[in-house]
């Protein structure tokens, strides 16, 4: 049946050259934590896709739930986390995730430093590499302001102090993020959250997409 | 095999299946050993790690629920701010005399920015073709030397800071109905009607009976009225004795009306 659908749609579209560009290579030995305990460190990387997953899901059924507005954001963030079914876990998967994404990506970049991999012909993936890692520092400094609580709060001020430090264009980055020169308050949180929930991912799809469809031209750097 | 099993689109635009990349797979012979097909051997294996991987994440969930501290409140002044844990390094770098004040660009752009830079152009720093650590001591050295002081400022950062405070500033409070009862004598004196009191009691607990800094709620208190008349008297905790300027009997009665003021069922 399964094999009759596919055949279906592979006589209109010719989908079998895609999925071969998905599927079809071979993992080498030296990669393999099967035969060398040491290549787990190669397992960071598809564990920071694995945790990117979860947060796109688990933030997904959030926005069920929250209000980007300072009167009720708080008040949706408590009652989530208080009174509906499974909230709490889906809330701690987001905010743990946050961190473990962190962590996870951190170990990953190390691995291809210390292996050297991000040399030719590989240093246009490390760069887009990179950008992802500066896009989740966003998505993070954005996030810790969504719940509004006082942390968050006092967080941002403080984060919206360095980025109006910045020479020259201080202030103009300042406003972008707050929408007021002085206030941080409803047009902050309304940005923030388009910012979390629009802006960033938007682009983390794009540069996910580079890093992966890199990663199957080029293949995975050899043995050291 | 032909493209789309040898059938013809009407307008064909599409490139001629000669003039495609070859879908062949890489030739991993370069690499020594055994080799594994990624498809379905090794996503088999990569979703058992994932698999373990979640179990913990799961487990972080439940045995640690996120924390939510009470809603934001601009016009507190005495909050301390705490970035995240992975900005903990940059937040003690702030600190210091040469990166913070007049020099606040120094710790909160420059450095950062030459670190991001640095870590985006590594491929064009170090240009060698070798690829083991201790065959490029100068990009190893800079890297270790990176990680060993965001390391050690996030533990600075972490064992100067109040956490205890931190904790209690944060605390969500809880707002509790009560139902002030007026026709007792002790609202009476409460409020300044009658006897010598009120102003001190308020300066602390607040009109409004929800405490401030200095003073917990006196509303939904579990005080019974001889123990709240004992620390009218001999106060309790930062409150100091002998604050009540009236008489006993006027204590008495303001005992009586504090104690009345329980939670609404």
């Amino acid at each position: 049946m399964l094999n009759k659908i596919y055949d279906w749609v592979d006589e209109r579209l010719d989908i079998t050259p895609i999925w071969r560009d998905i599927a079809d290579h071979e993992v080498p030995e030296h990669v393999n934590p099967a035969h060398h305990f040491s290549a787990f460190v190669y397992c960071f990387g598809g564990l920071t896709f694995f945790i990117t997953v979860i947060q796109i899901l688990s933030g997904m059924f959030l926005t069920m739930y929250y209000v980007p507005d300072i009167e009720n954001a708080w008040k949706s963030v408590y009652y989530l986390q208080n009174e509906v079914a499974f909230g709490e876990i889906v809330r701690g998967m987001h905010h743990w995730g946050a961190s473990l994404v962190i962590v996870m990506m951190f170990l990953h970049t190390l691995r291809v430093f210390f292996t050297g991999s991000y040399k030719k012909p590989r240093e246009l993936n490390w760069m887009v590499g990179v950008g992802i890692f500066g896009v989740m520092i966003g998505l993070g400094f954005t996030g810790y302001l969504l719940p509004w609580d006082m942390k968050a709060l006092f967080a941002t001020k403080v984060g919206i102090e360095i980025a109006a430090s910045v020479p020259f264009i201080g202030q103009m980055i300042k406003v972008l993020l707050a929408g007021d020169a002085t206030i941080i308050g409803a047009q902050t949180l309304t940005r923030f959250f388009a910012i979390h929930v629009f802006f960033l991912p938007a682009v983390l799809f794009g540069l996910l997409a580079a890093h992966f469809i890199m990663i199957r031209r080029q293949g995975i750097s050899g043995p050291l | 095999m032909h493209r789309g099993k040898g059938m013809k689109f009407v307008g064909d635009s599409r490139i001629k299946a000669n003039h495609r990349m070859p879908n062949v797979p890489k030739d991993y012979s370069e690499y020594p050993g055994k080799t594994e097909a990624f498809w379905p051997n090794f996503l088999l294996k990569e979703w058992m790690v994932g698999a373990v991987f979640l179990i913990g994440y799961l487990l972080l969930t439940v045995a640690h629920p996120s924390p939510l501290e009470g809603q934001a409140d601009p016009t507190n002044t005495a909050y301390i701010p705490l970035p995240d844990w992975y900005f903990l390094f940059v937040y003690q770098l702030l600190k210091y005399t040469y990166a913070s004040g007049p020099y606040n660009v120094i710790g909160a752009i420059v450095m950062p920015g030459i670190a991001f830079m640095a870590l985006l152009l590594m491929p064009f720093l170090d240009t060698t073709p070798e690829r083991r650590p201790s065959k490029r001591p100068l990009p190893t050295a800079f890297m270790l030397l990176t990680l060993a002081s965001m390391f050690y400022l996030t533990w600075e950062s972490v064992v100067n800071h109040d956490w205890e405070a931190s904790k209690k500033q944060g605390e969500i409070k809880e707002e509790v109905e009560v139902v002030i009862d007026e026709s007792l004598p002790g609202f009476a004196i409460w409020n300044g009607d009658t006897g010598e009191q009120a102003k001190s009691c308020i300066a602390c607990h607040a009109a409004d009976l929800k405490g401030g800094p200095a003073a917990p709620a006196l509303a939904g208190n579990q005080l019974t009225a001889e123990e709240v008349e004992d620390i009218i008297h001999n106060g309790r905790g930062a409150m100091p004795a002998g604050q009540f300027a009236g008489t006993d009997e006027e204590a008495k009665q303001l005992a009586e009306f504090i104690a009345s003021l329980k939670p609404a069922e």
